[in-house]
């Protein structure tokens, strides 16, 4: 019970933290905290719906990032021909990314293990090379978003603390909903699944169907958060597909702790401020940045949650 | 013709190329049950290897010799350090701590040979062409390449299959506790199979580096490619392995070069320009759907019971 309080409290005080932090920026007048944060926000966004299917589904998907580029492309294509309007643009992005889900999550729950882990990488590189194939949006280049979505006055994303607080407002929801979810029946039905597979089937879940449910709500929340991150950069192109973004956000889940609501959160900002420390230290971060994932790998076993866990309990 | 006979030739030698990469990593998986993302880091390392000391030696011959005994020590040294430890663990943390190593592997790279790629410079003897039919000429080193590969898959075979220690290592595959109990030194075995994959891999790099510049991340594409293989071939077999890398090595190879003038008779010409780089790059992934649909354990899964 103790435990459980520690890591209750460190999570919200985290939580305090990132609601309070346009004030410090502003107070300190300190800028690039803010867009550094708007960033994290996002990509705990992305690293929450992976944990949806990695740490409660128990599908290994090595190829998230290809929603961050297919919702950045929905609204970065759709900003080039002229539609400005985000009414259309989200929308567009959740559903090319939840069409994208449906027909890769068809393929790809056809096998298991080491094979969906590799067939999911296998399909992210394949959306990356359709976006570098792309001459009219840049192709390899990328493709910049000259006006961010407009979303007709009710709220400006030029203005950096209204865009943060929607991106934190969005991160908020997923999670709510991730929360819902996990508790909900269909939740349970695919924790189940993940534990035993076989049992469930026996008992008469078709279980490839609320696997695939499940895998398309993930890939949809990406999506948001691919069309947000179009928007904080006003740039896309295909490296946000590259599979080391995936493995990315596959480490902020792990960091942070699998399978627990507010890990992910946690693991995204752990992760990007050590990249962004270790940066500043060394052109030469990814060497310290590699051994030590392993080291997290050996030793950390259920993330930092974990640790906050065990450490409560002494 | 001549274009034909030239792509086709091409497309075994890329698929025998790939061969050798996918070849080390099932192994290692299908022995070690270990998956090893920085499979492709030790094929940028054999690279990086040969072009340093073919400039050191002079010699290109003595670089690739060289090369190819420091990915097998590197690959050794690799194991013992740190992968050793992730045996039996959960697939999820051979990923997270391999991904990890690649990192470190392209960060050190950059650090010791700087971020400009290397140039591995052919030695006159391998660059004439051949005549191999009447009137048409293939380079000399893509057809050595294609004899090297070929070799090396008929020892490995020979090797598996026919010898003691080769019958260790299925034995090792099919029950390790077993093989223990039996009083085998299942930890140098182990050691020597991962070290055999990176030696594959790193061949494979160094004989591709004339081709190719030799630069950073040179590994991580074609370690997809390798992947693919193994998801189409199944994993853990070599034969799977040796006919789904020939298989994607032609269709990846013809698809380029053959696929936008396809197009073209189709389609509007800028419809086919624009389609066509897309289309060609996405083909193998296609296969490897379509081979999921009909048979998600892959042609040739390894232990059919």
């Amino acid at each position: 019970m103790k435990g459980l309080s520690v890591s209750k409290a460190v999570t919200a005080l985290m939580l305090a933290g990132l609601v309070l932090l346009p004030l410090y920026s502003q107070l300190s007048g300190n800028i690039f905290i803010l867009t550094l944060f708007t960033r994290i926000v996002i990509l705990a966004l992305a690293a929450a719906s992976l944990n949806l299917i990695m740490g409660f589904g128990g599908m290994m998907s090595f190829g998230h990032a290809a929603y961050l580029g297919i919702g950045g492309y929905a609204v970065g294509m759709l900003a080039q021909e002229g539609v400005g309007s985000g009414f259309i643009q989200f929308p567009v992005a959740l559903a090319a990314s939840a069409i994208y889900a449906l027909v890769i999550g068809a393929l790809s729950l056809r096998t298991r293990g080491v094979y969906f882990i590799m067939i999911t990488l296998a399909f992210a590189q394949m959306a990356y090379y359709v976006a570098s194939g792309l001459a009219r949006y840049g192709g390899d280049d990328g493709l910049t978003v000259y006006k961010r979505s407009d979303f007709s006055g009710l709220i400006d994303l030029s203005n950096r603390t209204q865009f943060y607080y929607l991106c934190l407002a969005c991160l908020f929801g997923v999670i709510f909903l991730i929360w819902r979810i996990v508790n909900s029946r269909f939740g349970l039905v695919v924790q189940g699944l993940r534990s035993n597979e076989q049992r469930m089937q026996a008992i008469g879940f078709p279980a490839k169907r609320y696997q695939l449910v499940c895998f398309v709500i993930s890939g949809t929340m990406c999506g948001l958060a691919g069309a947000l991150l179009a928007n904080n950069t006003d740039f896309v192109s295909p490296a946000v597909m590259y599979w080391t973004r995936s493995g990315d956000l596959m480490v902020m889940v792990i960091l942070g702790g699998m399978g627990t609501l507010f890990g992910p959160i946690m693991g995204a900002v752990v992760f990007l401020l050590l990249e962004e420390f270790l940066s500043q230290i060394t052109e030469y971060w990814a060497l310290i940045m590699g051994p030590l994932l392993l080291l997290i790998v050996l030793f950390g076993r259920g993330g930092i949650m974990g640790m906050l866990g065990r450490a409560g309990r002494g | 013709m001549l274009l034909v006979v030239e792509q086709f030739l091409n497309g075994l030698q890329f698929g025998l190329l790939l061969f050798l990469l996918a070849a080390g990593l099932t192994l290692v998986f299908g022995i070690m049950d270990l998956v090893n993302l920085a499979h492709g880091s030790l094929y940028m390392m054999g690279a990086y290897f040969a072009a340093t000391f073919a400039a050191w030696t002079g010699s290109f011959l003595l670089g690739a010799l060289m090369a190819l005994g420091a990915t097998l020590v590197l690959g050794i040294v690799l194991e013992v350090t740190a992968l050793r430890h992730l045996y039996g663990r959960d697939h999820l943390d051979h990923v997270l701590a391999t991904f990890g190593l690649i990192l470190f592997f392209n960060e050190a790279v950059r650090l010791i040979w700087g971020p400009a790629g290397l140039a591995l410079p052919l030695p006159a003897w391998l660059t004439v062409p051949v005549p191999i039919l009447p009137g048409i000429h293939y380079p000399a080193y893509r057809l050595a390449i294609i004899a090297v590969a070929l070799l090396v898959a008929l020892l490995l075979y020979l090797g598996v299959m026919r010898t003691r220690i080769g019958m260790l290592i299925r034995a090792g595959a099919s029950n390790r506790e077993m093989i223990g109990a039996l009083g085998i030194n299942i930890k140098l075995l182990y050691t020597l199979v991962f070290g055999l994959g990176a030696a594959l891999a790193g061949l494979a790099g160094l004989m591709q580096a004339p081709i190719l510049t030799v630069q950073i991340g040179m590994g991580e594409n074609i370690l997809i490619l390798a992947f693919v293989i193994i998801v189409i071939g199944g994993i853990g077999s070599i034969r799977g392995a040796f006919l789904a890398a020939i298989f994607v090595g032609m269709i990846d190879t013809l698809g380029r070069a053959f696929l936008p003038n396809l197009l073209r008779q189709v389609l509007s010409g800028a419809a086919a320009s624009t389609a066509a780089p897309a289309l060609s790059s996405m083909l193998i992934y296609l296969l490897m759907a379509i081979v999921l649909v009909v048979r998600p354990e892959g042609l040739f899964p390894a232990n059919r019971r």
